[in-house]
């Protein structure tokens, strides 16, 4: 029992995590239905910049923070107004295909400045010694905790944002009906690249706290395929189309992979993201919480 | 448009002086002409094989070879029938563990090489049911929710070889040795080699060219242009999804057998996500939907290493970093420009290209008669 719940709380932090990466392809798909297949690139070239300056620079960790954040939103809003515009109103496919460009050219990047032969590691934010509940450790330490908290704030700016601000209620206008809000004076197409960018802040985030879950993270490829996958399975459970959605997928995400590892056996965490994936669109194709809908002929 | 082509001077516009019926049976039979086309492709083949060195073989023409059984066959599903998968690698890495299970378990030492032709045929029939799996699945998804489900397909698939009761029977992450037969008398192995991959993917690529230009490759198209004029047309449009996913699976699947035999190792880390968006960059950069295009795009995406190791050492780039990510930084700008500068990609280049001498020919044509 003892075992079970630790596992559990493991999977929390795990899957607060996937959830800020579900979020990241959520905001996109919901401002320009595109599902951005960069975004595990994205947030590893922001990792990696982290990482060369807390390393190569001794620079202080929430600075590199910052610096991250703002790589992201500079990232994500050149790529949108640069590569995706062109392809916003075109067949799924071409965006498809644009969006896994960027990503083969990322990695491509990251390769040629940081090199692929080594893994580099990023400090997490906090000690990562489980609390002791009397003699006995849990499976959730002070670094988790800061994570589980840095997504719960980063939800609640995002939902503050839409609906507390101008700004939020002209990108919910501008996702809802582009061509009403044209009419009606908001500049459409700069919404959709503040959008991007702002998923691609969110992305920046997790993929800090995902670096210091693990040694050896950082690198071009690897764990941040992977994570892309955890969080486009994560957002599809969530329906792909809400915040909260995505934040309950990527929970449900980690909690199952927590018990998947350690009961069944913890080499083919992809290939239980793969099942569960392939189970929730067989079954529910609008996501877990969706409501019946009619179907389109 | 071959009509207003006839020559001004003619009185008698005669429809059947068309450059279609110019060669007589080859322009009505369809299968004949493909044939034809093959054998002709077969021959040259076979010269270059020939007057190649080892290394050439070894290096370049053999991987070309069987990545473009994977890439014609994806090019299948994605140019012609309008689906997307990002996994194909994984269809190829079911192919490879097929021929080496098989060759394990079935010593057939009097037989040898004609023993590859039916372990070619199993590892296509394998890939072809679990390429069933996933069309089934694939059938009721679309673009998007297509691409993220394969790509999970090929980050997770590798893995199984690590699977605790599985890693026996697969090697875990060292693979299995592939027992190839070794070739026969008088034949040098990289030419051998190099001349059962070039078979293969003629075949492959005849099979595929009929396919296309059959009813089947019409009713892909047509579910491609337009699912909902398709289904009122009396297509069955998850029927004609599936069996594209099938015969793609299948081709990708022969693509991976021959990686193995050549490669005499069938490992989970050849089959990763870079092959499978290698192939994808390939068929794009080929122009996506034509059989040239994955010849072409196969080609490029063969030699693209060597070609950036060249330009690295022209402009003194000695960072090995810089030259062994030049490829990926091309297959991305390659990818993402695609489709906004040159969607149709080299096939279409080189269509324009004919159409262009074929309009300069006739107007000197008629300037003659006139």
């Amino acid at each position: 029992m003892f075992r079970f719940l630790n596992l559990t709380l493991a999977g929390i932090s795990n899957g607060m995590i996937f959830a800020a990466v579900a979020l990241a392809l959520v905001l996109i798909w919901r401002a320009t239905r595109i599902v951005n297949f960069a975004q595990g690139a994205m947030l590893m070239v922001t990792t990696f910049i982290a990482w060369d300056l807390s390393q190569n620079h001794g620079v202080n960790y929430w600075v590199c923070m910052i610096v991250a954040i703002v790589a992201g939103l500079i990232i994500g809003g050149v790529s949108e107004r640069v590569l995706v515009r062109p392809v916003e109103n075109g067949p799924p496919i071409n965006a498809v295909i644009v969006t896994l460009g960027l990503f083969i050219f990322l990695q491509g990047l990251a390769g040629a400045i940081w090199g692929n032969a080594q893994a580099h590691s990023y400090p997490p934010g906090y000690s990562i010694i489980g609390y002791k509940v009397g003699s006995r450790t849990l499976l959730f330490s002070p670094n988790d905790l800061y994570i589980v908290l840095a997504v719960t704030v980063m939800l609640l700016a995002l939902y503050l944002l839409f609906n507390r601000t101008p700004v939020g209620l002209r990108m919910r206008a501008s996702a809802f009906n582009p061509e009403v809000s044209r009419l009606l004076g908001v500049h459409v197409g700069r919404l959709l690249t503040v959008g991007w960018a702002l998923a691609a802040a969110v992305g920046a985030v997790a993929g800090l706290l995902a670096a210091g879950t693990q040694p050896g993270y950082v690198a071009p490829s690897g764990y941040f395929d992977a994570l892309l996958v955890y969080g486009f399975t994560a957002a599809v459970i969530g329906g792909l189309d809400s915040s909260v959605g995505a934040v309950i997928g990527g929970l449900l995400l980690g909690v199952l992979l927590s018990w998947a590892d350690a009961y069944i056996d913890n080499n083919v965490e992809g290939m239980y993201a793969l099942i569960i994936l392939i189970a929730v669109l067989m079954l529910r194709p609008n996501g877990l919480f969706a409501r019946p809908a009619a179907r389109r002929v | 448009m071959s009509q207003h082509d006839a020559p001004a001077g003619a009185l008698v516009a005669a429809p059947s002086t068309t450059s279609r019926d110019r060669f007589g049976v080859l322009s009505r039979s369809t299968l004949l002409r493909h044939t034809l086309f093959a054998l002709i492709g077969f021959g040259l083949y076979y010269g270059l094989v020939q007057i190649s060195s080892d290394i050439w073989n070894s290096a370049y023409i053999t991987p070309t070879a069987y990545y473009v059984c994977a890439a014609a066959g994806l090019t299948l599903l994605v140019g012609v029938s309008g689906q997307i998968s990002l996994g194909h690698g994984a269809f190829m890495m079911v192919g490879a563990y097929t021929t080496a299970l098989v060759l394990q378990h079935w010593h057939a030492p009097n037989h040898g090489n004609l023993q590859l032709i039916p372990v070619l045929f199993i590892a296509a029939a394998v890939s072809a049911v679990f390429g069933l799996v996933v069309g089934l699945a694939g059938a009721r998804l679309r673009g998007p929710y297509l691409a993220g489900a394969t790509l999970a397909l090929a980050v997770g698939l590798p893995q199984v070889t690590e699977y605790h009761s599985l890693t026996t029977k697969l090697g875990g992450n060292q693979g299995l040795i592939v027992s190839t037969p070794s070739p026969p008398s008088g034949f040098d192995l990289y030419r051998w080699q190099s001349l059962i991959a070039g078979i293969a993917a003629i075949v492959i690529l005849w099979f595929l060219a009929n396919v296309m230009r059959s009813r089947l490759g019409r009713s892909m198209r047509a579910v491609r242009d337009d699912e909902v004029s398709a289904a009122l047309a009396g297509l069955s449009v998850p029927r004609v999804q599936v069996l594209t996913f099938v015969i793609s699976a299948a081709c990708a699947g022969v693509g991976g057998a021959l990686l193995a035999l050549v490669k005499l190792v069938a490992g989970p880390g050849a089959f990763d996500l870079a092959l499978s968006l290698g192939l994808l960059a390939a068929i794009v950069f080929g122009g996506l939907g034509s059989l040239a295009g994955a010849v072409y795009g196969s080609i490029v995406v063969v030699l693209l290493p060597q070609w950036s190791q060249d330009f690295a050492n022209a402009v003194h780039i000695h960072s090995g970093k810089v030259t062994n990510n030049l490829p990926l930084l091309v297959y991305g700008v390659v990818l993402a420009l695609a489709m906004l500068v040159f969607p149709s990609g080299l096939q279409g280049a080189v269509l324009r290209l004919r159409a262009v001498i074929m309009a300069q020919v006739t107007r000197r044509q008629r300037s003659r008669a006139g």
